[in-house]
């Protein structure tokens, strides 16, 4: 779906819990294999750019230790906490080396290259 | 009498008070019985509080000889570390010992004064190292006499490790020809100690097996060069302050600097004693691992006798515990633990052993089916009595040890061509074993993983060996059981078990091993990171684990020819600083030598109170460390430190250490500070396997603590040079060796730089020089660096010259980063900028 990127409303969608959707600026702000933390309704996001131009996006936070997710190695298919190696698979949040899982965030980008991550609302308010 | 001073338990209004529950010991057993007890939901019936004689957590007991052996640093034995006890809420009263216990108030009291009440018990004190009697053995004042070791603690070990690393230290004798004797005896062979082992049995590990494969045993123990003496007691320790040898009965004195007492364990029963529980050998339980007539005390491990056996060894252990956590959380009342066959399979010395049951034939109708071929250290011996297997001995060949140990415990029928027992002779195979396999059977008994756990571990998505290894941390004890791991995880996995990552590959997604990938890189001209993953890779794909070694090895490879790609680098070499725990870095400017002036000194002051860092530090290598600085501010600190990087966060050459040299001090021969300065400035911030740290001494009062760095320098009397390497101590503590003794100081930094080439080219990913100099050999070290043995010194001095002429100060990338953001914050503890909402 791709609506108005210059909206500033919530914009509700038929999925069951309602989904809002946030630029989170030009997509070139990350560069290739690497990932950027924001900020997003008070929440860490971590947003990774593959080097085959994709978007992931994942909780910021590290269960394990609170390490900055966003500062961590990346290939395909994981995630690996820069503090204790932690890895986690960037397509479910899942760990392979038995910490807690991350939230993972649907991510796009959109014909002007800007990062739209959607984010859950539960009945209009933001995740705690 | 026993008045007791207590808090009032009104805490809880409202909710039910949980109940007490209090454990004396902390060690395996202990820590065990606490874990199956929260598994059962232990948490929200009691509050737990837990004594320990040692001040620590609880470690692995078994790894200890791999501590003593420098195969295992000891903070990696440890299976609950402090944090532990936090976060599950659990008092942990450490380095406190329990003197008593009053049954009658349900008190304990402990060295410290303290008296705790308690609902429930669990006593869990371990046994002791035996000390035979003998002469000598202790002081005047009673307390065992200087260079006399138990081997059973944490801190026994670590005083081993002291006392064998002592230069005038070359000789011990261990008293004891056990498991745990020869696991000592050859650990303190690693360190470079003569050893010999005195035993008083006929035949070594005679508790395990019988005197054939003892003498087979013994024959694989005695080419490690550790020499037996057997049937031979210890009447004395010679020696007025510290030991100067060994009496034996028969025989003549031994000499040596060390002894250590190996001769068997005592369970700990003191406390039960004084406190009018059931004592035999130990301490008495039923079936749930009560102490008998006690209705709120428990005691489980090695200070337990149970139907008149008390075991010595982990794996009953593992059972006792979830058994006794069965009733103490109620969860199982019907539970009970009727004994343990015990089993060993371990590696004693390098040698695979195991054992069960009988060691030979005790009736005139038992069979005995006997396989020896000493030189290869191979022994097996099996009894069967009825068609069914009683005993087995296995030395040298643990393969059928699977298959073996379920015969033995279940009393499966046997083929009837014995010999399929012993060896795959076209019957049921390795596959066939490991699914008869019982699912509660142990694999691992050092971590006490089951069958069940890991085909969990496998049928949960780990379907490498080294991933299900990973999750169950089966294998990581004594190794004994790696090959049968193996095959469990291959018989569940259903032949979809993945390629292992070899051991010998340098980085763990490309498989080749360093030389093969250093020669594919050369072939294919690869100079990027991912050019080596597109043209190396199983798949092409990337492998997060493997970047940060490709990076640095492309980079010491082709020096300036690299293409350098960011998101290879770890997060430190993006940012040229350490990341700390809570996500803020440390930053450390280059200070070569440890010499610094009142100008660097002015400035780094200057920008600690600007920035308002909150810890400046000295380091161990000699610099002034600004720690808690975040990331978006590296770039400012930088601008107004405007000094050089010091490396202190990389995969490099890291530092120079020097003492003061022979300008002021007055012992001084050589020009400490002035080599130490030239070398660091030669080599900052080359990139290497695993960090380097140098040090160069004026003299051999060796301040600057050169023998026990990757490269050392120490200036002897009369101009002259020595050069050491493979020295470490940190978590690891090796005294270097000698690579060389020259006359130049510019000698010096040749042969230091061509040993670091060497080393950079040759060694493994994250393997320090530590265990790459004893992996080569410092003879072979010597002829290829000193002597040019191989022809290959000009290439290496060219190499290195190579990295020398392209280094640039990262730290300069302050004025223009390299990536969009490159010190953006990542920091979860900062409130970041907050993006519109649509």
């Amino acid at each position: 779906m791709s609506a108005d990127p210059i909206s500033t409303e919530p914009v509700s969608t038929t999925e069951p819990v309602s989904t809002t959707s946030h630029i989170l600026g030009p997509v070139d702000q990350i560069p290739f294999g690497e990932g950027r933390a924001f900020g997003v309704d008070g929440e860490q996001v971590a947003v990774f750019r593959l080097r085959d131009g994709t978007l992931r996006a994942l909780s910021a936070v590290c269960p394990h230790r609170g390490g900055p997710i966003a500062d961590g190695t990346i290939d395909r298919e994981v995630v690996m906490c820069p503090l204790h190696q932690h890895t986690f698979s960037l397509e479910t949040g899942c760990s392979s080396t038995g910490a807690e899982p991350l939230r993972t965030y649907s991510v796009q980008e959109d014909a002007e290259q800007n990062i739209v991550l959607k984010y859950p609302q539960i009945r209009g308010n933001s995740l705690a | 009498m026993t008045s007791v001073l207590d808090r009032p338990q009104g805490r809880h209004a409202g909710a039910a008070p949980r109940r007490r529950l209090l454990v004396v010991g902390n060690g395996m057993a202990g820590a065990r019985a606490v874990e199956e007890i929260l598994a059962r939901g232990g948490a929200e019936q009691f509050t737990i509080t837990m004594f320990g004689d040692e001040p620590y957590g609880n470690y692995n007991r078994i790894m200890l000889s791999h501590v003593l052996s420098g195969e295992e640093s000891d903070a990696d034995i440890f299976l609950n570390a402090l944090p532990w006890y936090r976060e599950n809420s659990i008092t942990l009263h450490a380095g406190v010992r329990v003197d008593r216990i009053d049954k009658f108030t349900k008190h304990v009291f402990s060295n410290d004064g303290r008296v705790t009440p308690y609902d429930t018990l669990i006593i869990a004190t371990g046994s002791r190292s035996h000390m035979p009697p003998m002469d000598g053995l202790y002081t005047p004042g009673g307390s065992v006499k200087h260079g006399v070791f138990g081997f059973r603690t944490i801190d026994d070990t670590r005083r081993m490790v002291q006392h064998a690393e002592q230069e005038h230290h070359r000789r011990a004798v261990v008293i004891g020809g056990g498991l745990l004797g020869l696991e000592a005896a050859y650990g303190l062979k690693s360190h470079g100690i003569d050893v010999e082992v005195v035993h008083s049995g006929g035949h070594l590990m005679n508790a395990q097996m019988g005197p054939d494969g003892g003498a087979v045993l013994r024959r694989s123990v005695e080419a490690l060069g550790i020499r037996v003496h057997t049937s031979s007691r210890t009447t004395a320790v010679l020696g007025g302050d510290t030991v100067s040898g060994v009496s034996l009965r028969d025989r003549d004195d031994i000499a040596c600097d060390m002894v250590v007492v190996a001769a068997g364990i005592r369970p700990n029963v003191d406390v039960a004693v004084l406190s009018g529980l059931p004592v035999e050998r130990a301490i008495v339980v039923d079936d749930r691992l009560r102490v008998q007539d006690e209705d709120d005390i428990y005691a489980v491990g090695e200070c337990v006798q149970h139907r008149g056996e008390v075991y010595g060894l982990v794996a009953p252990l593992w059972e006792q515990a979830v058994v006794l956590a069965n009733h103490v959380t109620g969860v199982d009342t019907s539970s009970a633990y009727l004994g343990s066959r015990t089993a060993t399979k371990l590696k004693v010395a390098g040698v695979d052993v195991a054992s069960m049951g009988l060691h030979g034939p005790e009736l005139d109708t038992d069979e005995h089916i006997v396989f020896s071929e000493p030189s290869r250290g191979v022994f097996k011996s099996i009894v069967v009595r009825d068609n069914k297997m009683v005993g087995a001995t296995l030395l040298g060949d643990s393969r059928k040890v699977a298959y073996l140990t379920q015969a033995y415990d279940r009393g499966l029928p046997l083929p009837e061509e014995r010999i399929a027992l012993m060896f795959d002779v076209g019957g049921p195979g390795e596959e066939a074993g490991v699914a008869e396999l019982d699912d509660r059977a142990q694999v691992c008994n050092c971590n006490g993983v089951s069958k069940k756990a890991l085909v969990a571990a496998v049928k949960g998505g780990c379907t490498t060996v080294s991933g299900a290894m990973d999750a169950t941390r089966a294998g990581k004890g004594c190794g004994s059981c790696k090959l049968l791991v193996k095959q469990v995880v291959e018989w569940a996995a259903d032949g979809a078990v993945e390629e292992d990552p070899a051991a010998s590959y340098y980085v763990p997604g490309i498989p080749l091993d360093k030389p093969a990938l250093m020669a594919a890189i050369r072939k294919q001209g690869l100079r990027s990171v991912s050019q080596v993953f597109t043209a190396l890779a199983p798949g092409s794909a990337e492998d997060a684990k493997s970047k940060m070694g490709l990076a640095s090895l492309l980079k010491m490879m082709l020096a300036d020819r690299y293409i350098d790609e960011r998101d290879a680098r770890f997060i430190n070499d993006r940012v040229h600083a350490n990341i700390q725990r809570d996500g803020t870095f440390s930053v450390v400017p280059q200070m070569k030598g440890g010499v610094t002036s009142v100008q660097q000194l002015r400035r780094i002051a200057d920008v600690a109170e600007k920035h308002n860092v909150p810890l400046i530090k000295l380091t161990g290598g000699q610099r002034i460390d600004l720690l808690g600085i975040p990331k978006e501010d590296l770039p400012q600190v930088w601008a107004d430190l405007d000094m050089p990087s010091g490396y202190a966060y990389g995969k490099s050459f890291r530092t120079v250490k020097t003492c003061v040299g022979k300008d002021f001090c007055r012992y001084g021969t050589g020009d400490s500070t002035k080599l130490g300065i030239e070398i660091e400035s030669r080599f900052q911030g080359i990139e290497s396997p695993a960090k380097l740290k140098l040090a160069v001494s004026g003299c051999p009062r060796n301040c600057a603590e050169s023998l026990v760095k990757d490269v050392g320098v120490v200036a002897v009397e009369g101009g002259r040079w020595e050069i050491y390497v493979g020295g470490a101590a940190g978590a690891h503590i090796r005294k270097g060796d000698l690579l060389a003794t020259v006359d130049d100081p510019e000698e010096v930094k040749l042969l230091a730089g061509r040993f670091m080439q060497y080393y950079r080219e040759q060694a493994n990913w994250l393997e320090r020089t530590y265990s790459f100099v004893p992996r080569v050999g410092i003879e072979h070290l010597r002829a290829v660096i000193v002597d040019d043995s191989e022809g290959v010194a000009p290439q290496l001095d060219a190499a290195m010259q190579a990295s020398v002429d392209s280094y640039v100060d990262p730290w300069s990338e302050r004025d223009d980063p390299l990536t969009p953001g490159q010190f953006r914050t990542s920091l979860p503890l900062t409130v970041l900028p907050q993006v519109p909402v649509r």
